[in-house]
């Protein structure tokens, strides 16, 4: 399903204090099976924008259309995965990846069958009675992750879900997501402030400005539909992170200077 | 075994102090008699029925009060925090009655419900309620945002993801709100009985203190913290047991 994003504007209205005004005017569109990056410096509005998008905020200004269709509030067609891993701490892994299952009206056998299959495929066999708790920060988030492809979302949305990693439990994961996306192929929508994530994961990087978040340029990253450790040292690869940076570089120096002062 | 030891030997030298203090003349054996003496005096309360028909009169109520001030106490709490005009409406009344001494409302509830159970319950809910109560708010208005977010985009219904993620996410602070109101309970239970005199554990301390049968009445006393005690124990292992998931 293809998603499309048209003069879409949004404005925090905190208990106290002014109103924020997140994001400007954001058109975007992606394509099926396309992944998406949303890059830019933190605080400008990129992680409202997937939000808006999953139905978690309601749509105050423009419209965001899901397969044609306006986003009215969250739905099992929009999987999301947060930074924090977002997992219910009292259920167990399988419990947790099961949840989802449950509301899909699968019969039982059907869905125990699921949950195993999704275990497997995010390497997790011999944890499924353990809690959160018990779990690492990677397999945490490969928790959730399986939790969020249990439902077969035909959209991924990812808010910076390897922030919390560190850098070889991140490489890992990148490795995992891409294998899991080649086994079933989604629309994947992936905030990151991660320059070479981004370039490493995505089809195209949209780089979005300092608040009021506004599309600032979207930059090709697709290296003729190759990902991943196939481009990882090639000059192209080096030139795209260069010139995201140089992007991105600008809007996090305006965005601290409008924060010290 | 040895921490056990450790842990239980101020208990003997007390008991121990107890027992010899009155007979070696330190206290006046009708202010506190020697610790042998109140444990006839229980064999002798647990014989003659005394002790089981109080304690049955009492757990009852007890069990009653509480039942219904965790229920009413859940379901108010949580919403409160659920429901902003629920939390409008409620929440100053609780900082009013914060501050108020629980036992001051027994003798309202006597007003208003009589000299029977009624009023022992009443009391016992009310002064159960407020612990639950804010534990259950507090709990429900900490529930990670991203939780139900979750929940929601895995396809739950708003009801669901309250019964399904904001109860079992603020269980920690309702089990801890539940543990104040498990001993305000005790108290409750006993300062009405005290008030009501007709039967329960407070009515049978109060009743042999007034007739001057003062190793019945430390016996009545023992039985009420052991129990306690033990109350609050089993009620700390039933917690652990199910917070297992805190790791």
């Amino acid at each position: 399903m293809g998603i499309s994003f048209r003069e879409v504007s949004h404005t925090y209205r905190p208990p106290r204090g002014r109103p924020v005004l997140a994001l400007e005017n954001v058109s975007l569109d992606v394509r099926e099976r396309e992944f998406l990056a949303l890059l830019g410096p933190s605080g400008c509005g990129k992680s409202t924008l997937l939000y808006l998008l999953g139905g978690f905020l309601p749509v105050e200004a423009g419209t965001i259309t899901v397969g044609g269709r306006p986003v009215s509030g969250p739905g099992p067609d929009r999987g999301i995965v947060f930074q924090n891993f977002a997992l219910f701490p009292w259920k167990t892994v399988r419990q947790n990846i099961l949840y989802g299952l449950e509301k899909q009206r699968l019969p039982r056998a059907a869905r125990e069958k699921r949950a195993q299959d999704l275990i497997e495929l995010v390497h997790l066999r011999g944890f499924e009675n353990s809690y959160p708790a018990q779990l690492s920060g990677g397999m945490k988030q490969r928790v959730a992750i399986a939790r969020t492809l249990a439902i077969d979302p035909a959209i991924l949305l990812m808010d910076e879900p390897f922030g919390a990693l560190d850098a070889q439990t991140r490489a890992l994961m990148h490795e995992e997501l891409l294998a899991i996306i080649r086994r079933t192929p989604k629309t994947v929508v992936f905030v990151t402030h991660d320059v070479r994530e981004a370039v490493y994961l995505a089809d195209r990087v949209a780089v979005m400005s300092a608040r009021p978040g506004r599309i600032k340029e979207i930059v090709d990253t697709s290296f003729g539909g190759e990902r991943g450790s196939e481009i990882a040292g090639t000059r192209e690869f080096t030139e795209k992170v260069e010139h995201l940076w140089g992007l991105v570089r600008n809007e996090a120096i305006i965005a601290q200077e409008r924060q010290g002062s | 075994m040895k921490s056990t030891l450790t842990r239980y030997t101020p208990l003997l030298l007390l008991a121990v102090l107890w027992e010899i203090a009155p007979r070696l003349g330190f206290i006046d054996p009708q202010t506190l008699p020697p610790l042998s003496a109140v444990v006839r005096a229980w064999i002798g309360l647990l014989r003659d029925g005394d002790l089981a028909t109080n304690g049955l009169s009492s757990l009852q109520n007890l069990v009653a009060g509480l039942a219904l001030g965790i229920v009413v106490g859940v379901v108010l709490g949580i919403s409160m925090a659920w429901y902003r005009p629920v939390e409008v409406l409620i929440n100053p009344l609780i900082r009013v009655l914060y501050p108020l001494p629980r036992s001051a409302l027994i003798p309202v509830m006597i007003l208003w419900f009589g000299l029977g159970a009624a009023s022992k319950i009443a009391a016992v809910f009310l002064g159960c309620l407020l612990p639950v109560v804010i534990g259950a708010f507090n709990g429900a208005r900490g529930v990670e945002q991203v939780l139900i977010w979750s929940a929601l985009a895995a396809g739950a219904k708003r009801h669901q993801v309250l019964w399904e993620v904001v109860l079992p996410a603020a269980m920690p602070e309702i089990l801890a709100g539940i543990r104040n109101a498990l001993a305000l309970s005790f108290i409750l239970l006993v300062a009405a009985e005290f008030i009501i005199s007709q039967r329960g554990m407070g009515y049978l301390i109060s009743s042999y203190g007034e007739g001057g049968a003062y190793d019945a009445m430390f016996a009545g006393v023992l039985t009420v913290s052991a129990v306690g005690f033990f109350a609050d124990r089993a009620y700390l292992a039933l917690m652990g047991w199910a917070l297992r998931w805190r790791g």
